[in-house]
């Protein structure tokens, strides 16, 4: 599908000189609070979608302020195709922001508010309606431009927040948590359309998430961030398999551990585990709960991976138990509630873990 | 229209009182028995002007050109200071609730003292920098041969120093009770500070507006003391109608009271007509 442009335009208005064509987006954004420090640095080339993924306080939102001109920058830069954007106001930035609550403005019709970019453009009012009820026919909410925000549902609002950033004709776009606000059920849809969506877009994209799937699903490239800082950046895919910190890994649900690899072993504190592929010097090793096996004695044959655990607890975890082992390493293991009922386990029980060397995954640190 | 939230408010509450056997709703007479006689002491005064009014000769009283001529007057007057204070009041009410600039507290202060000034006093006051002697007030006669002091424009002056602290405290509230978050959205809209403020800001607090303007047209029309200290008690020109009722009272108790039902109706209806409409949504 081909972008709706404006045509019309108030010459000399600074947003305007940016021409329409796709731009890298290259920031280090540095913003110091008491007791807090964001210095986070990010390339986003065009079409690109990057998550800004972390925990709640890590400093995304920040971040994301700080590339709408919202917040102020302490240090750093942005740049849009080597031109500097940090120096200009947010109303001279060629951004398009959609905010966690939408933010629509309430006295406005759906047509309105998504008329509302094109109308600070310069554009006449009926040009202004015209590119807005485009857009809104390609987020489908065509039926709905006179309705006011407060009658729109959560997914509607969020598609109409969508088309009023688009249609703003923006260069980069910056998307707060743009599906935490909705149901689990609508949240499926409308992920699947913003994918859509952002598929189309031809500029960059910068997302914030705290949720792992929303970023796999939208994101080309995951930034991690914790306490301000990156932790781990790279494809969903290589995030998902190497995991770097224990957040990562939880959002991915793996356990990791961090020592010391010679050759085939990896030593973490008392246990040395068997890897697959020999490395050499510190180490990441992961494995999925679901290759850990447990057992109530000994087992015979020995696997190579064996260590004796306490369970900590249990909790239903899908269609299986997630077992939580105490140990020379702390551990989850997905098991069958039939596996749980033949091996009678119950918390504070001593128990005997194995995972296969061939089903861990072992990383350079 | 009416949001949805003032909708649900007004049926929760009479679901509330509706209900029988809850504590709430059931106040202790200690509280009934003085809330009655407050209730009474600010209703009956009104009364006693309805059973005192000569409703005979009411019709040919409410005709005198007098009644009109101060009616019209005290309407224009209040109405024109209502617009001077929208003018200068919503942009300094604006300043007060998002710009940050030192003194801000003292300024705040500062505009709240017409609030509980005599309005005598700050008729003096005003004669004092707006006077043909004044500070200001010299400077107008010698630049622009223009006098204030017991003119119509003195009259409208006089209100609007009185009204403004109304329309600035409350527009002030609405300003602050405003998700400043939609005036940052419309912003990476790429609207100017100015265009945020006309078409986001201005919109989300009309109705705060509104309530302040007619706060402030109440008390510009019911304005005495500081009109009759500084434009003075000249009929047709400075005399509205609060001065007009005072007078009377001293030679012509009746017409005193026909002029103060006039002015008593006039602000019901204008309160009754707007409070649905602008004043409950707050």
């Amino acid at each position: 599908m081909k972008p709706i442009r404006r045509t019309g335009g108030r010459p000399g208005s600074p947003r305007d000189e940016w021409a329409a064509t796709p731009m890298t987006l290259r920031a280090r954004l540095v913003v110091t609070r008491p007791r807090f420090r964001l210095d986070v640095d990010l390339t986003v080339v065009p079409g690109q979608v990057v998550a800004l993924l972390g925990p709640n306080g890590a400093g995304k939102t920040t971040a994301l302020r700080a590339l709408a001109g919202l917040t102020a920058l302490d240090d750093g830069h942005i740049t849009l195709d080597g031109r500097p954007l940090h120096t200009l106001a947010a109303e001279h930035r060629p951004i398009g922001m959609v905010f966690q609550d939408y933010l629509l403005f309430p006295h406005l019709s759906a047509l309105d508010n998504v008329a509302f970019g094109p109308r600070c453009h310069g554009a006449q009012k009926a040009e202004a309606r015209r590119t807005a009820a485009a857009w809104l026919r390609r987020v489908g909410l065509a039926e709905h431009a006179s309705a006011k925000p407060r009658q729109l549902s959560g997914g509607q609002a969020q598609r109409v927040a969508l088309a009023r950033a688009l249609a703003a004709a923006p260069r980069l776009l910056l998307l707060d948590e743009p599906l935490a606000a909705l149901d689990a059920h609508t949240r499926l849809e409308i992920r699947s359309r913003l994918r859509r969506h952002l598929a189309d877009f031809d500029g960059a994209t910068v997302l914030v998430t705290h949720d792992p799937l929303d970023a796999m699903v939208l994101a080309d490239l995951l930034v991690v961030i914790e306490n301000g800082s990156v932790v781990q950046r790279g494809t969903p895919a290589e995030v998902a398999r190497r995991p770097r910190t224990d957040y990562v890994a939880r959002l991915v649900g793996l356990n990791l551990y961090r020592g010391a690899a010679t050759g085939p072993h990896v030593t973490v504190g008392e246990l040395r585990l068997s890897i697959a592929e020999p490395l050499d010097g510190p180490a990441f090793v992961a494995f999925a709960p679901s290759a850990v096996a447990l057992y109530r004695t000994r087992p015979d044959g020995t696997p190579r991976n064996l260590w004796q655990a306490t369970i900590e607890g249990m909790e239903r975890h899908g269609d299986n138990v997630r077992v939580h082992l105490e140990g020379p390493i702390a551990a989850s293991a997905d098991v069958t509630p039939a596996a749980v009922a033949d091996l009678d386990l119950t918390p504070g029980q001593r128990i005997w873990a194995s995972v296969k060397a061939t089903e861990t995954h072992a990383y350079p640190a | 229209m009416t949001p949805p939230t003032a909708e649900t408010g007004r049926d929760g509450a009479k679901s509330r009182s509706g209900r029988t056997g809850g504590v709430v709703g059931r106040p202790p007479w200690v509280l009934v028995l003085p809330a009655v006689a407050g209730a009474a002491f600010l209703v009956l005064p009104l009364a006693g002007l309805l059973v005192r009014a000569p409703w005979s000769t009411m019709a040919v009283r409410l005709a005198e050109p007098q009644v009109l001529q101060a009616l019209r007057l005290s309407l224009v007057t209040a109405t024109l200071a209502t617009f001077i204070c929208l003018l200068l009041g919503v942009p300094l009410a604006w300043l007060l609730a998002r710009a940050v600039f030192p003194g801000r507290r003292l300024l705040r202060a500062l505009i709240t003292v017409p609030l509980v000034l005599p309005p005598v006093v700050g008729g003096v006051a005003l004669l004092l920098v707006l006077g043909r002697r004044g500070l200001v007030g010299q400077w107008l006669d010698a630049a622009f041969g223009v006098t204030l002091p017991f003119t119509t424009a003195g009259v409208v002056v006089a209100e609007a120093f009185v009204a403004m602290p109304f329309l600035v405290i409350s527009v002030e509230g609405a300003l602050r009770a405003a998700d400043t978050r939609l005036e940052e959205a419309a912003a990476t809209l790429g609207a100017s500070r100015w265009t945020v403020f006309r078409r986001v800001t201005l919109p989300l607090v009309a109705p705060g507006i509104m309530a302040g303007a007619v706060l402030c047209w109440a008390r510009a029309l019911g304005e005495f003391g500081a009109t009759i200290t500084f434009a003075g008690n000249f009929p047709g020109q400075t005399q509205t109608m609060p001065l007009a009722v005072y007078l009377a009272l001293e030679t012509d108790p009746e017409a005193a009271i026909v002029l103060s039902l006039v002015l008593l109706t006039v602000s019901v209806v204008i309160l009754a007509s707007l409070r649905d409409k602008w004043t409950s949504t707050s």
